[in-house]
């Protein structure tokens, strides 16, 4: 008999701490994966955020730093810059890149930053207890939004891929998501794609994954994982956003 | 013919590997492992045709598919 799928040795053996059905752990198989294929894990470096994936650093087998809350894209551009030989990789979510983190992100970006972001959007604040974030849906219910996100108060969601598909810098920007078993391979190989960017040195690349978060939404993780399709992909749509020969 | 292996003790019970499944051959077991959780299991290991659609759904990375 042939292995047809085994867990990759990039992944260390420790039990991830998320919550049961958390698409965080589907995604950081596919960003191992994608380092075991390309045969980089020998030469790469994670930064890992502050929020549910701050334990990152314990999943991952390979050289991990920890970053200050939203400044995982300033200390990727240190960690790059003073050795380019190094794959630099970032692992965020939204609470942390598209808010307190967005000078982060938006000046690597346009600086052009020969780093991989893997950007997590589960619209919502989970570790904090699913309070909202810069990515919550209008009409979405969080613990801070009890009657639903009203835009006329707290303005609407942000669309980070487009915004900084809007700059000059980046070189690869994409969103994909998480929900069924097609998803997944086409997310994985967009996560690919942003690795083999950043080693053919062509700049910034970021990929933008659509995430569950079955705790805070209240939900069971099929429903939420429904939910993500029905409401979030018509607001956040997927595809390449940006792409530079 | 396909075999699955589940790593009992580190499955958190989501069943999102069993909604995946397209023959339905996954369900949660009514025993629970160390950590609480009632972990997956296959009912029929003699159907599964290998396609490893349910190990590509797992968030915890618990199932290996040979065939």
């Amino acid at each position: 008999m042939a292995i047809v799928y085994e867990k990759t040795k990039v992944l260390t053996d420790t039990p991830l701490h998320y919550c049961p059905g958390c698409t965080h752990g589907i995604i950081h198989r596919l960003v191992a994966e994608a380092i075991d294929e390309l045969g980089i894990q020998d030469r790469t470096v994670g930064i890992a955020p502050v929020g549910c994936a701050v334990f990152a650093y314990n999943y991952f087998n390979c050289d991990m730093m920890e970053a200050a809350h939203g400044r995982a894209p300033a200390v990727a551009t240190g960690c790059k810059r003073v050795n380019p030989n190094n794959i630099v990789f970032t692992y965020q979510g939204d609470g942390d890149l598209a808010s307190i983190g967005a000078a982060e992100i938006t000046h690597a970006a346009t600086r052009g930053e020969n780093i991989t972001v893997i950007f997590v959007n589960n619209a919502i604040y989970g570790m904090t207890g699913g309070q909202m974030a810069p990515t919550t849906l209008p009409g979405q219910v969080t613990t801070t939004s009890p009657y639903g996100r009203d835009p006329a108060l707290c303005g609407y969601p942000i669309r980070v891929s487009e915004m900084l598909a809007t700059l000059d810098g980046p070189a690869y920007i994409s969103r994909v998501s998480v929900h069924d078993v097609k998803h997944i391979l086409d997310a994985k190989k967009c996560i690919k794609k942003a690795f083999e960017t950043q080693i053919a040195g062509k700049g910034f690349s970021m990929v933008e994954v659509l995430s569950s978060c079955p705790t805070n939404w209240g939900m069971t993780p099929r429903e939420a994982l429904n939910w993500l399709e029905a409401n979030m992909i018509p607001r956040y749509p997927l595809g390449v956003k940006k792409e530079v020969g | 013919m396909a075999k699955l292996t589940i790593a009992r003790e580190t499955c958190k019970g989501c069943g999102l590997c069993a909604d995946v499944c397209p023959r339905h051959l996954l369900e949660l077991s009514k025993e629970i492992n160390a950590k609480g959780y009632h972990p997956i299991a296959i009912t029929d290991q003699g159907q599964c045709i290998g396609c490893a659609f349910c190990a590509r759904m797992c968030p915890d990375a618990v199932i290996t598919v040979e065939k």
